[in-house]
């Protein structure tokens, strides 16, 4: 019996194995691991929020694609006043921070105005609003900023390491490393500070936490900053990595990011990172073995097949439905 | 979302303060600073003074407000019980009101311009497509976000019968219907195992994939370049072309559609469907069979999205992917939820009121979207029951 075992375990692996020497297999995952650490990064803001309000923030991503927008504007006006010509780096960096801390207050308003109100109404009630908020954002955008696209100022360099036939730019190893710190950051935020312990508080239950002591809109606001600071620093790297910017990569990416969130199990930190990765990598290896006119449509599939499969997700735990 | 409702009544979280009350000030100068970025200091700084006007205008009057939304409110109720009762023909003045409307609705073509009366048509076929999705969300509870997918199924298989094989519109109409009913079928077995958010972004995906594989499949659909040539109804060895013929084409199907709809929703599959609505648990615990009624609001909510489909592609003589994104499903979606869930003549209401806004909007039309975002917003703070809706989900027309 075992030489049959042995034959047709090495029948299906040796193609498989022939794919992991080929450059083009590697180069892909190269590409899926840079788009998936970025839809992890927005899938993180949609997994918090729902783990929290049981909401799906449908505007969050806009909020990705205002971070986008505003690295350009800012960058834009660093060039313009001669900041970039004086230090990249720092231009660079003040470009983050500041889209970080507009998109987090656009964040924080957009919770205050549009959900806070509703936050007891029936479920029906905050998705619909989250999608007035999303068609509002991105027709603010597309009125202030207009309807064509924006060019990213070229002012990083699109240079690369090339190994073995491999070409990975210095934008895709900064999207890398940058995604993976941020999402140990947020671990080790959520694990270990006070504020972090409050919010698992409250995903779990929200009545106990508010009964010994948490201050729910607190934590709810929080949530909704860091979400967003995240989603910001995503639109800025993917709008460096494409160099185009347009006022409907929001909504595309939201659900891709949505898809992922859900892929780990939704309201499970972790598993929004997983699915993120996850997803990026189906995604560039789709396109490239099987067809990329269908490289949106991937991603819908998976979600489908997952959640008819495990509709809790990899990571999530089922919920008993209450009487 | 039966079983939300009943979380949110066990979960009723108190806030820990009362609303803290902001200075006008304050919150001028914090939009405004959102705003500074994208259009620079001069709009940002126009956009304070008057968004700090508006506040003040609004604080020193919201006293009357109060009593003008109450007043208005209470109007409102007056003519909605007294439209009501003339539409539930409880009233002997009833027959004498429809048939008023009737001749109103029948004597349109001849006073008004062949602009007027597109619109009309684009109105009608909104109404067919709002009462499917009433259906599936007013009525049984479960929201689709991809209704659009049935839409579009409908337009292209009328565009394709019709073009690649020649077949007529009257022997088209039941084949497409047939198909988009199958459609509805194959979404709900697997889609109805889900609930709530996961069923809304099931279906959500399904009408992505069913605009990408439009899109995509050149050699059938000619991809984003869309259908063209195809043929008009046929009526009596006649062209239903001429708008005014066309017109009254739609009004027979509105009609057909809101009678048809009414005597369901009446019937023991509509009570059956507001029952899960209500309470999926307490309608299982009374031998109501939850999954195969689910299955036939999805499938009968389908049906009449390809019927709005097959008008729609007879109406144009041409489809395209553009016509059928995700858009198009919210913007069903907000048709129904302002008429009222689960109220027919709020849903007429709705469309027309959807579809008729943005054509008289048409100086301001680039302001249009930004004002359906906040007036969605802004309708589910202030009435989330929408025209129609009743006090409670339960007494919806």
């Amino acid at each position: 019996m075992l030489p049959i075992y042995t034959y047709l375990i090495f029948s299906v692996l040796k193609p498989l194995l022939f794919l992991l020497k080929s450059s083009v297999f590697v180069q892909q995952v190269i590409n899926g691991l840079t788009v998936g650490g970025v839809y992890a990064l927005i899938a993180l803001g949609y997994t918090m929020v729902y783990g929290i309000l049981e909401l799906i923030n449908f505007a969050h991503g806009e909020i990705y694609m205002l971070g986008a927008y505003l690295g350009i504007i800012f960058l834009g006006f660093f060039t313009a006043i001669g900041l970039t010509s004086f230090s990249l780096p720092l231009s660079l960096f003040l470009a983050f921070i500041l889209s970080i801390i507009f998109c987090s207050s656009y964040g924080y308003t957009m919770e205050k105005i549009a959900y806070k109100p509703l936050r007891n109404a029936p479920r029906l009630s905050p998705l619909i609003s989250a999608i007035g908020v999303s068609i509002f954002l991105q027709n603010y955008v597309m009125l202030t900023q207009g309807a064509t696209d924006k060019v990213f100022p070229h002012i990083v360099e699109n240079a690369g390491l090339e190994i073995g036939g491999v070409s990975v730019t210095y934008i895709q190893l900064f999207i890398i490393t940058v995604s993976v710190l941020m999402m140990l950051s947020l671990h080790i935020f959520i694990t270990r500070t006070r504020m972090g312990k409050a919010m698992r508080a409250v995903a779990q239950d929200k009545t106990m936490a508010s009964l010994v002591g948490i201050n729910i809109d607190t934590v709810i606001s929080v949530t909704f900053v860091i979400g967003s600071g995240l989603a910001a620093v995503a639109g800025l790297m993917v709008a460096s990595y494409y160099g185009l910017v347009n006022y409907s990569i929001g909504y595309i990416a939201g659900i891709k990011a949505f898809t992922a969130a859900v892929l780990g199990g939704i309201g499970s930190i972790p598993g929004a990172m997983f699915g993120g990765i996850f997803l990026g990598l189906i995604e560039s290896l789709s396109a490239a073995y099987i067809s990329p006119e269908y490289k949106d449509a991937y991603a819908f599939i998976i979600l489908i097949i997952i959640l008819l499969i495990k509709p809790s997700g990899l990571f999530g735990k089922s919920q008993e439905e209450k009487v | 979302m039966a079983e939300s409702g009943i979380q949110n009544s066990k979960f009723k979280i108190q806030d820990s303060k009362p609303g803290k009350i902001h200075s006008p000030f304050f919150i001028a100068l914090w939009l405004s600073l959102l705003f500074l970025p994208f259009k620079g200091i001069k709009a940002a700084s126009i956009l304070f003074v008057s968004l700090l006007l508006l506040l003040f205008i609004f604080r020193a009057f919201s006293g009357y407000a109060k009593i003008l939304m109450d007043k208005l409110n209470a109007m409102r109720e007056s003519i909605i019980e007294r439209f009501k009762a003339v539409y539930a023909g409880s009233e002997a003045s009833g027959m004498i009101a429809y048939s008023l409307l009737f001749v109103f609705l029948f004597a349109i073509p001849f006073f008004a311009k062949d602009y007027f009366i597109d619109v009309l048509i684009l109105a009608g076929i909104y109404i067919i497509l709002a009462q499917g999705l009433n259906i599936v969300v007013g009525f049984a509870g479960l929201l689709n976000l991809g209704f659009v997918a049935f839409y579009a199924i409908g337009a292209y298989s009328y565009a394709l019968l019709n073009t690649k094989l020649g077949i007529g519109f009257w022997p088209a109409l039941p084949l497409s219907l047939a198909l988009v009913t199958l459609s509805g079928f194959v979404l709900a077995v697997p889609a109805l195992r889900l609930k709530g958010d996961y069923l809304a972004i099931v279906t959500l995906g399904f009408g992505e994939i069913v605009r990408l594989v439009f899109n995509n499949w050149d050699s059938l659909t000619k991809g984003p370049n869309g259908i063209g040539g195809i043929e008009p109804p046929h009526l009596f060895e006649m062209h239903v072309s001429r708008l005014s013929h066309y017109y009254y084409f739609i009004l027979f199907f509105v009609v057909l559609t809101v009678f048809i709809i009414r005597r369901v929703k009446a019937s023991r599959i509509g009570r059956a469907w507001l029952a899960i609505r209500e309470d999926e648990i307490a309608a299982a615990s009374i031998g109501i069979n939850t999954i195969s009624y689910k299955l036939y609001a999805f499938a009968f909510g389908a049906f009449w999205a390809g019927l709005a489909g097959v008008l729609f592609a007879a109406k144009m003589q041409f489809v395209s992917p553009e016509s059928f994104t995700f858009m198009e499903s919210v913007l069903i979606l907000c048709m129904v939820i302002l008429g009222g869930l689960g109220s027919i003549p709020g849903i007429i209401l709705g469309s027309v009121i959807l579809v008729m806004l943005p054509e008289m909007l048409r100086e301001v039309q680039l302001y249009r979207m930004i004002a359906l975002g906040s007036g969605l917003v802004l309708l589910m703070i202030f009435r989330p029951q929408g025209i129609f809706g009743g006090k409670s989900v339960s007494s919806g027309g």
